[in-house]
C-alpha cells in the first residue's frame, strides 16, 4: 500500500473511531484529541502494520491505548462511581422475567444473522441502542467488545469488582437485546 | 444426589450464567446446569445465539 492509499485507508476508519471514543469518553473534545493521536501514532508506525490484522483491528488496538492513558490522565470523580454502582443493580431486569424466573416476553426468532450484519443500516440501530444505554454502562461494554479489554483489565481500571463488572455487562446485553429486537428485528419482520 | 446437583435453573438464572459466560469461564457445576436447562429450553437457546450474534455484531461495529 502507498502513503496515500494508506493514508485514505486510516481516513476511512476515522468516523468509527470517533464513534468508539465518544462512546467511551463521553467528551466530544477529548475524543477528538485521542484519535487525532491515533491516527498520528499509526501513520508514524506504518512500518509495524504487517498486514496480519485488519487495518480497523490494528487501530482499534492503538485507540484502545489512547484511551486508557487518557482516562488515567483524567480526575476519577466519585459522582460517577457512585453512578457505577448504580447501574450495577441487576433488579431493573425483574420485569423481564416472571417471579418464577420464566422469560415474561420470550426472545424472538432472528432470522439469518448474516443477513443483518450485512446491512447498514443495523448498524445504524445498533449504535442507537448503545446511546440509549446508561453512560457507564455504554462504556464498560464498549470496552469489553470492541475494545476486548479483559474483566481484570477493566475492573482494575474502574476500580470495581468482578462481580459488578458481570452484572454491568449483563444489564447492557440484555438492553441491547431488547432494544435491536423491537427496532430491528421486529420492525424486520413486519417487513 | 446427581438429580440435586443438575437441580433446575430458571431462564432468569440460564440467562445470566450465558451472559457470564461471555467474561469468564464457567465452573463444571454451572456448565452442567446450564447445558441441562438448554437441552429443554427453546428461548434461552434462542438467548444465546443473540448474545453470540450481538458480540459479532460488535466486532465488526461500524458507523
Amino acid at each position: 500500500m502507498d502513503a496515500a492509499a494508506f493514508v485514505a485507508e486510516l481516513d476511512s476508519h476515522r468516523r468509527y473511531l470517533l464513534r468508539v471514543a465518544q462512546l467511551q469518553l463521553r467528551d466530544g473534545e477529548l475524543a477528538e484529541d485521542v484519535v487525532q493521536e491515533t491516527l498520528l501514532a499509526a501513520l508514524k508506525a506504518r512500518e509495524g502494520f504487517t498486514g496480519k490484522s485488519t487495518v480497523k483491528t490494528w487501530l482499534t488496538g492503538i485507540l484502545k491505548h489512547k484511551i486508557v492513558d487518557a482516562i488515567r490522565a483524567r480526575q476519577r470523580a466519585p459522582v460517577a462511581m457512585a453512578s457505577l454502582d448504580e447501574e450495577a443493580d441487576v433488579e431493573d431486569f425483574e420485569p423481564l422475567f416472571k417471579e418464577n424466573g420464566a422469560w415474561a416476553a420470550p426472545p424472538a426468532e432472528w432470522g439469518d444473522p448474516e443477513d443483518a450484519l450485512s446491512r447498514r443500516e443495523f448498524f445504524e440501530v445498533m449504535d442507537m441502542c448503545l446511546e440509549k444505554l446508561p453512560p457507564n454502562t455504554a462504556r464498560v461494554f464498549i470496552m469489553r467488545e470492541v475494545m476486548d479489554l479483559t474483566t481484570e483489565e477493566i475492573c482494575k481500571e474502574l476500580r470495581i469488582t468482578a462481580n459488578n463488572l458481570w452484572v454491568i455487562l449483563y444489564r447492557a446485553r440484555m438492553a441491547l437485546r431488547l432494544c435491536l429486537e423491537q427496532n430491528w428485528f421486529a420492525a424486520a419482520a413486519r417487513g | 444426589m446427581l438429580h440435586r446437583l443438575t437441580h433446575v435453573i430458571s431462564c432468569k438464572e440460564a440467562s445470566r450464567l450465558l451472559s457470564e459466560s461471555q467474561d469468564r469461564p464457567l465452573g463444571w457445576l454451572e456448565r452442567l446446569r446450564l447445558r441441562a436447562h438448554l437441552a429443554l429450553c427453546d428461548m434461552c437457546t434462542r438467548f444465546a445465539a443473540h448474545l453470540r450474534m450481538m458480540r459479532e455484531a460488535m466486532q465488526r461495529y461500524r458507523v
